[in-house]
């Protein structure tokens, strides 16, 4: 797969499942969903993780994954950029989707896929080099022709972020507190230009303060990104999020493993006000979890 | 608590509390071994330099380091000789150089090569811990082995004419590299081992190729373990005596070597010759030459550590 097919195919919104042909019943695929997760099964070694997720993640929106410790949102995550290519027992099964296009299997080049689909971690991870390389490091590997000094800045001032680095912008990216460290971390993912943002737990590092800052940053970007949130916190799914998918331990599993499953996909304000599924209701009531 | 659940329990109360004096105590003695042999050294060093011997000016610290300076740098100049007071280290110093410059050029790139392949490429199974294994193997055979090795191997090459490399200064070379290959190998892979896999993750999910992490990365923060074992491996083989004598390093030999299929001979041997030489004056010669392998070993050493505080500076 490389990048300009893969828009040439984006292009022409008619509904692309039924096209590509294979698995899920057509018209599920709404043609706004961006990432698309169809009967999706995940393995490491012997133990299944997730179960049969189907899941359309909308254009320019924020998805929220909430749901309890070892239920697979992470796992989900991964699957979008292939994260999990980097374990050496996980095995995947069912289909995931971008852009319609289907991003499983061996023949989809992973190094290209992980440019357009971005990925912030849990703990703010900069490399060990200045705040402007952390930045152009990624442009760079990538083949970026641009005026490089312009990218930098750019890009740290959509992370809201340049304001306060600007005088020192060649001292080390560890220098920086912890909360503004996440927000380089946004800046450097936002200057490869991807589509999509994942974002695994940004804040649970974070203090209340540098928390809020990323919260408005996400919201900022969503009118160009579209963003993926993993998240413990029911009140950040709350704020930040359009929409809310609940994961949830499998009830009906036996041999003691926890296997995710997906109860509840819908908008925010549904899922806290109005939740259909029971088990969605007792997690974020917090009966359990 | 019942009496009958208390007689279940016998808590040598006792002896456990003098369990961890007494080991205490055993690790002071292991480490006092070191310091008391040192101290020993050290006095016998300084009383023999406030008394003075008189035939033995280099024990004269106080009164003859002038004298001493002259003895290193005379025996830096002479060749070889029967004669101890015309004897000196000329050949072997130049011969030991070329040896530390050419098993560097080889050993460490063949040994980072190795173990980042090991570390970064081989995936984890049964091969990786077969090959593993084997290197851990390596690491721990005696010198004279790998001697045996590079005559079989490098000096005859099996009989093959044409491949023999003969008693040459390459075949030295690549004795000792092999010989410190499993060091470099192994602290390489250890070094890697240190690198978070956050950071790997952070590369890979900006859509880095695996060579762009390793490049971009991974060496660069492994690269202050990977110069303390490139480092160790190379004193290793400046240092080293058996493998030379058994791969063909001249006895006697009173040309500096000019390429690396020239005939050569090595510090450490020379001091060997010396140290086994009858005549009681060699003695000094002997002593004087370990002098000169100490000194470059720790300047090696000390270079080592600057290098490798500039990388976690400049980082």
């Amino acid at each position: 797969m490389n990048a300009s097919e893969t828009r040439a195919k984006q292009a022409p919104p008619v509904p692309d499942a039924a096209a590509a042909g294979d698995g899920p019943p057509p018209g599920r695929a709404d043609d706004s969903a961006v990432l698309q997760a169809i009967g999706l099964h995940v393995w490491y070694g012997r133990s299944l993780a997730l179960k049969n997720i189907d899941i359309d993640i909308p254009r320019h929106k924020i998805t929220a994954l909430i749901g309890p410790s070892g239920c697979g949102k992470s796992t989900l995550l991964r699957c979008f950029n292939r994260m999990n290519d980097l374990i050496a027992d996980a095995r995947m099964d069912g289909d995931v989707r971008f852009d319609g296009v289907s991003i499983a299997g061996p023949k989809v080049d992973a190094v290209t896929l992980r440019r357009r689909i971005g990925m912030v971690f849990q703990k703010p991870n900069p490399f060990p080099k200045s705040i402007y390389n952390n930045i152009a490091w990624g442009a760079r590997i990538n083949g970026y022709r641009g005026d490089m000094d312009e990218l930098v800045e750019r890009s740290l001032r959509r992370a809201a972020l340049w304001d306060e680095v600007k005088n020192k912008i060649h001292r080390s990216g560890l220098e920086l507190s912890g909360g503004q460290q996440q927000r380089l971390c946004i800046a450097r993912t936002l200057a490869v230009e991807p589509e999509v943002i994942l974002m695994d737990e940004p804040c649970s590092a974070l203090d209340p303060i540098s928390t809020a800052r990323v919260e408005d940053l996400m919201d900022d970007l969503k009118d160009d990104y579209t963003i993926v949130i993993v998240t413990h916190n029911m009140q950040q799914a709350r704020r930040v999020s359009d929409m809310t998918a609940c994961l949830m331990p499998d009830e009906s599993s036996t041999d003691g493993q926890r296997t995710g499953v997906l109860v509840e996909f819908s908008p925010t304000d549904l899922l806290f006000t109005n939740p259909k599924d029971k088990r969605t209701e007792a997690y974020i009531t917090g009966r359990i979890g | 608590m019942s009496d009958a659940a208390d007689a279940d329990f016998r808590p040598h109360r006792r002896l456990r509390r003098l369990l961890g004096p007494i080991f205490g105590a055993a690790c002071l003695l292991a480490t006092l071994t070191g310091v008391v042999v040192l101290t020993v050294l050290m006095g016998a060093i300084l009383s023999a330099a406030v008394s003075g011997p008189p035939h033995a000016p280099w024990y004269d610290l106080g009164a003859h380091a002038r004298e001493l300076g002259s003895l290193v740098s005379r025996l830096l100049a002479n060749r070889q000789s029967s004669d101890p007071s015309a004897a000196g280290y000329h050949v072997g110093v130049i011969g030991s150089l070329w040896l530390l410059a050419l098993v560097a050029t080889l050993g460490i790139p063949v040994g980072i090569g190795a173990g980042v392949f090991l570390e970064e490429y081989l995936p984890a199974g049964r091969v990786r811990r077969l090959i593993q294994t084997n290197i851990a193997n390596l690491a721990g055979v005696p010198s004279i082995v790998y001697g045996i090795l590079g005559l079989a191997l490098f000096v005859r090459a099996f009989g093959v004419k044409g491949l023999a490399l003969g008693p040459s200064l390459l075949a030295g070379v690549m004795t000792l590299s092999l010989l410190i290959l499993p060091t470099i190998v192994i602290t390489t892979q250890e070094a890697l081992r240190t690198v978070p896999p956050s950071l790997r993750q952070a590369a890979l999910a900006l859509g880095a190729t695996r060579w762009q992490v390793i490049s971009g990365h991974v060496l660069p923060a492994a690269l202050p373990g990977i110069m303390t074992g490139t480092i160790l491996g190379l004193s290793r083989a400046v240092g080293e005596t058996a493998p030379l004598l058994m791969v063909g390093a001249a006895g006697s030999l009173l040309r500096a070597p000019r390429g690396p299929l020239d005939r050569y001979t090595a510090l450490p041997v020379e001091i060997y010759n010396y140290a086994k030489e009858p005549n009681r004056e060699f003695q000094a010669v002997a002593a004087g030459g370990i002098l000169i392998l100490v000194v470059l070993l720790l300047s090696m050493n000390a270079v080592a550590i600057l290098i490798r505080n500039r990388f976690r500076r400049g980082r």
